[in-house]
């Protein structure tokens, strides 16, 4: 078992080396050019509406929720799995049980419409007019 | 020196104590739930580790899950009211959150 | 020194650092990050107990699902467009009192126990040990588990929902 996981630990911090070599390597090698253009998130040109701190909708979190719940109920289906043929009818017994009490949760948050993703209440939000850091860069890039 | 169960409990301690320092001390709700969640935590190392060193059978372990279990369903349950409250206070203050009336 | 000693101080320094990072840093997403590596911390703790069922468990719940929602409650509970996602803290000095005196008498009380060691559980796999014993002796627990589930589903829906 710790073997295995040391595998684990073995990837990771050959990983994390690998990373930290290419951009040390890069840092060492780059020519250092800097310019505002190159400073903006899309250098293609593309200009960045807004904030990208914004205030997210309370749905994702309904969701996000409810992938926690059935996540916890995956978590004790592994070891069920594990032992199920020696235990035979009454662990399947047991487990349909318990996935079918969490089915009911489930049946409630479709039929209260949690589920749903109602698109027509999303409004045009006035704070994503063109700001004055976005004229900014386009005269950056227009000189 | 090697390591045994008094080891694993100081880091329990420890971390059990930083996780106290954040509930008692934040004032954004959500900091508070993460210090929360650094408490239960430190249960659980301790529940493991005498379940490896002086129970030597997986009971420990098993509470262990259920924990953890129980730490998902609370921190559901707790941002659910942090953000309720946030629609009514627009802030997650816990210092504002003092008012009894609906 | 054996590998595993070794391997206790590091994962021990990263979870106590991560923690500390988590309380003391004033940004609450940073705090977030620092405890995801706490998260990641105590998993390695939890392999080193021979515990690889709830390390993975920690994994998988913890920092896939817990600290998600955390995030997801820093994201929607932020005001718009202006970042104000710092945390305050008050009350500093009595709770530097209180939690030292805490962690004290904790740390007393552990150096200061004569433990009844009963030698050390094997590194083995665990998890179809786990699932027999949730099969059997903590079959009402493993039921009663997924009512509590429920009920957290549809209350914490119920809360969350626009009224």
């Amino acid at each position: 078992m710790l073997f295995n996981f040391a595998n684990v630990l073995t990837f990771i911090v050959f990983g994390a080396v690998f990373v930290g070599i290419n951009i040390t390597l890069s840092r060492i090698l780059q020519a250092r050019n800097p310019h505002p253009v190159k400073l903006s998130t899309y250098e293609c040109g593309e200009l960045p509406e807004g904030d990208s701190w914004i205030q997210f909708n309370i749905r994702f979190y309904v969701i996000a929720l409810i992938f926690l719940i059935f996540e916890v109920e995956i978590v004790f289906l592994f070891p069920w799995a594990t032992v199920f043929k020696e235990l035979g009818l009454f662990a399947f017994v047991e487990m349909m049980i318990f996935v079918f009490i969490l089915l009911v949760g489930l049946a409630y948050v479709w039929v209260k419409g949690d589920l749903e993703w109602d698109k027509s209440t999303a409004v045009p939000d006035p704070a994503l007019a063109p700001s004055a850091a976005r004229q900014e860069l386009t005269e950056a890039i227009a000189s | 020196m090697e390591v045994g169960l008094n080891h694993y409990l100081a880091l329990a301690a420890i971390l059990f104590s930083l996780g106290l320092f954040a509930v008692v001390t934040k004032k954004n709700a959500v900091t508070v739930l993460m210090g929360v969640e650094l408490i239960l935590n430190a249960a659980n190392i301790n529940f493991v580790a005498f379940a490896r060193f002086i129970d030597t059978d997986l009971d420990g372990q098993i509470i262990a899950v259920f924990v953890i279990v129980t730490a998902a369903a609370a921190a559901a349950v707790a941002l659910a009211i942090v953000l309720n409250l946030y629609e009514r206070l627009k802030s997650i203050n816990l210092d504002e959150a003092d008012s009894l009336a609906g | 020194m054996d590998f595993t000693n070794i391997a206790f101080y590091i994962f021990a320094a990263l979870t106590v650092g991560s923690a500390g990072v988590m309380v003391f840093h004033r940004n609450v997403v940073y705090s977030a990050v620092g405890l995801l590596f706490a998260f990641f911390g105590v998993a390695g703790i939890y392999v080193l107990l021979a515990a690889d069922f709830i390390a993975i468990v920690q994994i998988l719940i913890y920092v896939g699902g817990i600290l998600i929602l955390l995030l997801f409650g820093v994201m929607l509970s932020q005001k718009l467009t202006k970042v104000d996602v710092r945390t305050e803290s008050m009350q500093l000095v009595p709770a530097v009192v209180v939690v030292g005196g805490v962690l004290a008498v904790l740390l007393l009380t552990i150096s200061s126990t004569p433990w009844k060691l009963a030698g050390s559980l094997e590194y083995e796999p665990t998890t179809k040990a786990i699932g027999r014993l949730m099969m059997t002796e903590y079959l009402i627990p493993f039921e009663i588990a997924s009512v509590l589930l429920l009920a957290a589903l549809i209350g914490a829906a119920y809360i969350a929902r626009k009224n």
